[in-house]
């Protein structure tokens, strides 16, 4: 057995499709992101190499907007963090707790997490719409006319308008994440805190809330890098307009790439988006575990 | 005492009640968008527009769907998508399945560090690799094809793919596989015969995971497909809702076809789904 399991021929022969999947799909791609970010090229004639100037532009140039994309995604991420977690908390303990229809309804809440963004962005599109939408529909309705916007072409309601689908959508994933976790810490000790006299919050604040702390930390960490790769639902229903009022950074640079041809730009825009997924889940990690030792 | 205990009976019964009405109410709230959708793509442009925004349709308007499925061509993008997607699940399976068994089973120096490295890419976005992945399929002559979308799905599942069935593989009995082998079976007999026949609970969780990704993506379809023969159905309801902006019957209905095959595979594998996706996350 044990020759057989070091077969070297078989072991190339098992790996090299994933190797080679892996490289030309994953590998390769960063390595000539990394290189095409250093460049000023349009994609058609030769580029040339010019640095870091790409990263510089990034960072000062007014009329390129990334700054504003970058607060944009932080803003989203602190939406996420501090309004989207806790409803999904809320409901994951109340239904792990038990109570009538639990299986119910947490199949019910993670329904918009599997349907695909672009169905829900074109749904949430007819939603906002000015003329005919629920939205301004309703506030017709209730004698609200002065209420209604164009939510979606306004400069000022874009981004939010943006916002509250994807809060809506990811809610039931972390609510299902977090069940889950609060279903796997053993029920006695929430027993002995309640003949202890614990109160419900008591016993959810004292001990359910921190023994879910590495379920939370997973949570946290996918909000926040979720939030600086969102891309499908705002392309779908501003592509980041109106006048960048909604861009975020992956619209911005498939806008620069294949909209206006500055692959060295956007190719910048991809690797910094990459960096900040990597550096904010590896600080999360630390920073949220780090706690737990108190 | 037993009056204080009643008062507590009844303040939690009380409190049970509230958290019920919430409950119900935030259920509405993740629901209505998808009854509206199912309701308008059964309307005419009269109801959804003034009428009857919010009830139920007074005529049921099927040819809603006739006309998104051959005028909109949402037969041929959910074709598509069937074919992408189910390409997308055979290959990863296929490839991550053969990988594990090299990482998890073989000895030789390095597999920690190879496994490892495919494990990175689990926190790689799509995002990097979209200006490169479509150079390379230019240069390759591939844009427009079912191999343009099968190829970086897989690329980009494969990871999850092999954690997945690491956690499986590592649960079957080598004393399995020696018996095999003093009974003369060769490596690939084993992993043909033995080991994969096992595998078959790591695949539905592979599947689930693959089947959400690829049915759902956008941003690959968008760029490196340009010809509607091989659109897939995000793209072609993006297509479809920019020519029928003002008859929202069609798109209604072109949503839900969209929507029912994920619908109705969670009604069959709801608590399966469930358990995948907590998985995958809590590995990963």
């Amino acid at each position: 057995m044990e020759k057989v399991r070091r077969n070297k021929i078989a072991i190339v022969l098992f790996l090299l499709p994933a190797v080679i999947l892996f490289a030309v799909i994953i590998v390769l791609p960063i390595l000539m992101s990394s290189y095409y970010s250093l460049l000023d090229w349009d994609g058609i004639t030769k580029g040339s190499f010019v640095g870091i100037k790409n990263y510089i532009e990034l960072f000062t140039s007014k009329s390129a907007g990334f700054p504003k994309t970058l607060r944009n995604a932080m803003l989203l991420a602190v939406l996420s963090t501090f309004i989207q977690l806790p409803i999904s908390l809320f409901f994951a303990i109340v239904l792990a707790r038990g109570i009538k229809g639990e299986k119910v309804f947490v199949s019910i809440f993670f329904i918009p997490v599997l349907i695909s963004t672009t169905v829900i962005g074109q749904l949430w599109l007819k939603i906002y719409n000015p003329d005919y939408g629920l939205i301004n529909a309703g506030l017709r309705n209730l004698g609200l006319d002065s209420w209604t916007r164009v939510w979606l072409g306004d400069q000022k309601t874009a981004l939010y308008a943006v916002f509250i689908p994807i809060l809506w959508q990811y809610v039931g994933y972390h609510m299902l994440l977090m069940y889950a976790g609060v279903k796997s810490i053993s029920p006695q000790l929430a027993e002995a805190a309640r003949i202890d006299g614990a109160s419900e919050w008591g016993v959810s604040r004292y001990i359910t809330i921190p023994l879910l702390r590495p379920i939370l930390r997973i949570s946290v960490i996918f909000a926040v890098t979720g939030s600086f790769k969102a891309f499908d639902l705002i392309y779908v229903l501003t592509n980041g307009g109106p006048a960048h009022a909604s861009e975020v950074p992956s619209t911005l640079m498939v806008s620069m790439i294949f909209g206006r041809n500055r692959y060295g730009f956007g190719s910048a825009i991809a690797i910094l988006i990459i960096s900040l997924c990597f550096f904010f889940a590896v600080v999360l990690r630390k920073l949220i575990s780090s706690k737990e030792v108190e | 005492m037993k009056s204080t205990v009643r008062k507590n009976k009844a303040r939690s019964s009380a409190g049970k009640k509230v958290l019920m009405v919430i409950l119900i109410l935030w259920a509405g709230i993740q629901l209505f968008p998808l009854y509206w959708m199912l309701t308008f793509s059964l309307k005419d442009n009269s109801e959804i527009f003034g009428e009857n925004i919010i009830g139920l349709p007074k005529n049921w308007i099927w040819e809603n769907y006739t006309t998104a499925l051959t005028k909109g061509n949402v037969g041929r993008y959910f074709l598509n998508s069937i074919i992408v997607t189910g390409c997308t699940i055979l290959l990863t399976t296929i490839i991550a399945m053969m990988a594990t068994y090299a990482l998890t089973r073989m000895l030789w120096k390095g597999r920690k560090t190879m496994n490892n490295l495919f494990m990175l890419g689990l926190t790689i976005p799509i995002h990097a690799a979209i200006l490169p992945v479509f150079i390379i399929l230019r240069e390759l002559g591939m844009t427009n094809s079912y191999q343009a979308l099968i190829i970086p799905y897989a690329g980009f599942a494969l990871a999850m793919a092999i954690m997945i069935s690491s956690s499986f593989m590592e649960a079957i009995p080598k004393e399995l596989e020696e018996a095999a082998c003093i009974d003369g079976c060769s490596v690939y007999g084993i992993f043909g015969r033995i080991i994969l026949p096992l595998m078959k609970p790591a695949l539905s969780t592979i599947a689930i995971f693959v089947f959400l990704q690829a049915w759902n993506e956008l941003m690959f379809a968008t760029i490196f497909i340009s010809d509607s023969k091989y659109r897939t159905l995000t793209v072609g309801i993006q297509t479809l809702s920019g020519s029928y902006t003002t008859n929202w019957g069609p798109i209604g209905a072109a949503l839900a076809i969209a929507t029912f095959p994920t619908l109705l595979v969670y009604c069959f594998m709801s608590s399966k789904i469930q358990e995948s996706l907590v998985m995958g996350a809590i590995k990963g």
